[in-house]
């Protein structure tokens, strides 16, 4: 089947082909990028972005959100990421056992992708197959991070509204989200809000979000609460979402975050080609000289270049 | 470019005990492939929509609940109605000769492992077996 055939059968809504092409571009090479050139131009979906530390229920979350969009009349795409062992380079994807309840419905696709030794919270190919599945007709694609720390915040170039999600009792200094994390939320979700400490840790999010000022782009990310596994909480975060959507369509801030998102996907797509042209067995002589110190990496890249 | 082999881990039917299955996604984990797991109380439905989902190129089907004749064989009926009979299907769990037997020659199951079965002999036959230029 060629590409180009592969894109019109997902954009008919073939679940089959969807998921094989999102598994050519997991692979990478040119027919990964055959894909994405018939599947690019009709890419078109509001990214949510779900990140936050291990354990906070960011999976539970998603389903209760996507239930809600469903309840709404709106198909929702997921892409769950999970870390792959540094050692084997294998990986364990159980995102889907907290995603039960979507099961049997027409209107859910979900995928798990490992994140194939990526940093970041994102796979290289989450972008490409979050816009294959907005190319299928999703019109909310949910993307979920790994379980994130302080520094993963890849996801908040990729997605138009990320969401962190934080949970009581994770310090009194609310140490997971000092500088990175509260710097990329468009909302805050404070999560099992039936425990103890939800009203303090509410609290400290929202001193630390005035303690930066007026927000540059004119949107004051709210603090939520929820309780993913009962539902509640969701619709408003939903609403919030769509408020979200509205602010960055109103303002002309979509536009600039387009542009931030097409350069990231320009500079990741000339560093796959590049490296794709020169790993060869120049390449190789290179990579020993560098490990036994006879070249030095820059000197190596240069020559590699051409110059 | 790298292929990875994607396994599918599925608890078909009501037992609830999935400690087989974790020691198996495990052990595949470490030798290098991807598998999605997928809990327990699974219908044939749900498994085959979420194989096709993940596009994978294996399922591991583990049962202990004695339902097998009726839920593996459900399995393979859905994955051809899908036209995914390229994907290699192995079962684990209580399952006897006679039944193993028929499962392998009536029903398209590719293999299955017996309680003792060393996890490498399982990671040799997913090896061995899979189709990876699936078209």
């Amino acid at each position: 089947m060629s590409e180009h055939e592969l894109v019109t059968r997902l954009r008919n809504g073939e679940r089959r082909a969807l998921a094989r092409a999102i598994s050519l571009v997991e692979q990478g090479g040119p027919a990964a990028r055959a894909v994405m050139a018939a599947a690019y131009p009709y890419a078109h979906a509001h990214r949510v972005g779900i990140t936050g530390p291990p354990g906070a229920g960011k999976s539970t979350l998603v389903t209760s959100l996507a239930q809600e969009w469903r309840r709404r009349g709106v198909p929702v795409g997921i892409v769950a990421v999970d870390p792959s062992s540094p050692f084997s380079g294998g990986a364990v994807l159980g995102d889907r056992i907290r995603m039960q309840a979507l099961g049997g419905d027409p209107g859910v696709f979900i995928r798990s992708m490992a994140s194939r030794g990526r940093m970041g919270g994102l796979a290289r190919a989450t972008a490409d197959a979050v816009s294959l599945i907005a190319a299928a007709g999703f019109p909310i694609v949910i993307i979920e991070t790994v379980g994130a720390g302080q520094d993963e915040v890849d996801i908040a170039q990729t997605a138009d509204t990320t969401i962190v999600v934080e949970v009581p009792g994770m310090g009194d200094d609310v140490q997971s989200i000092k500088a990175g994390m509260l710097e990329i939320a468009d909302i805050f979700v404070v999560n099992k809000a039936d425990r103890p400490g939800v009203d303090q840790t509410v609290r400290q999010l929202r001193t630390m979000l005035q303690l930066g000022g007026a927000p540059a782009d004119g949107w004051s990310p709210p603090v939520l609460t929820a309780v993913a596994t009962t539902g509640e909480g969701c619709a408003q975060i939903v609403d919030a979402v769509e408020q979200h959507r509205q602010h960055l369509a109103n303002d002309g801030a979509q536009a600039s975050r387009m542009r931030a998102l097409a350069e990231r996907e320009l500079a990741a797509a000339v560093q796959e080609l590049i490296l794709e042209r020169l790993r060869g067995p120049r390449w190789e002589e290179l990579v020993g000289e560098i490990a036994s110190r006879r070249s030095d990496p820059y000197a190596a890249a240069s020559e590699l270049l051409g110059g | 470019m790298e292929r990875k082999i994607r396994v599918l881990v599925a608890k078909p039917g009501l037992d609830g005990h999935d400690r087989g299955a974790k020691v198996i996604a495990r052990a595949l984990r470490d030798a290098g492939m991807e598998v999605i797991y997928t809990g327990l109380q699974q219908t044939p439905q749900m498994i085959v929509e979420a194989a096709l989902q993940e596009d994978v190129d294996v399922i591991g089907l583990s049962i202990l609940s004695g339902a097998h004749m009726t839920l593996l064989p459900k399995v393979m009926q859905l994955l051809r109605e899908q036209g995914m009979t390229d994907v290699l299907v192995v079962a684990g769990g209580i399952i006897s000769d006679e039944d193993a037997e028929i499962l392998k020659r009536e029903h398209g199951i590719a293999e299955v492992f017996g309680p003792g079965s060393s996890t490498q002999a399982i990671i040799d036959f997913i090896r061995s077996n899979v189709q990876l230029t699936r078209g």
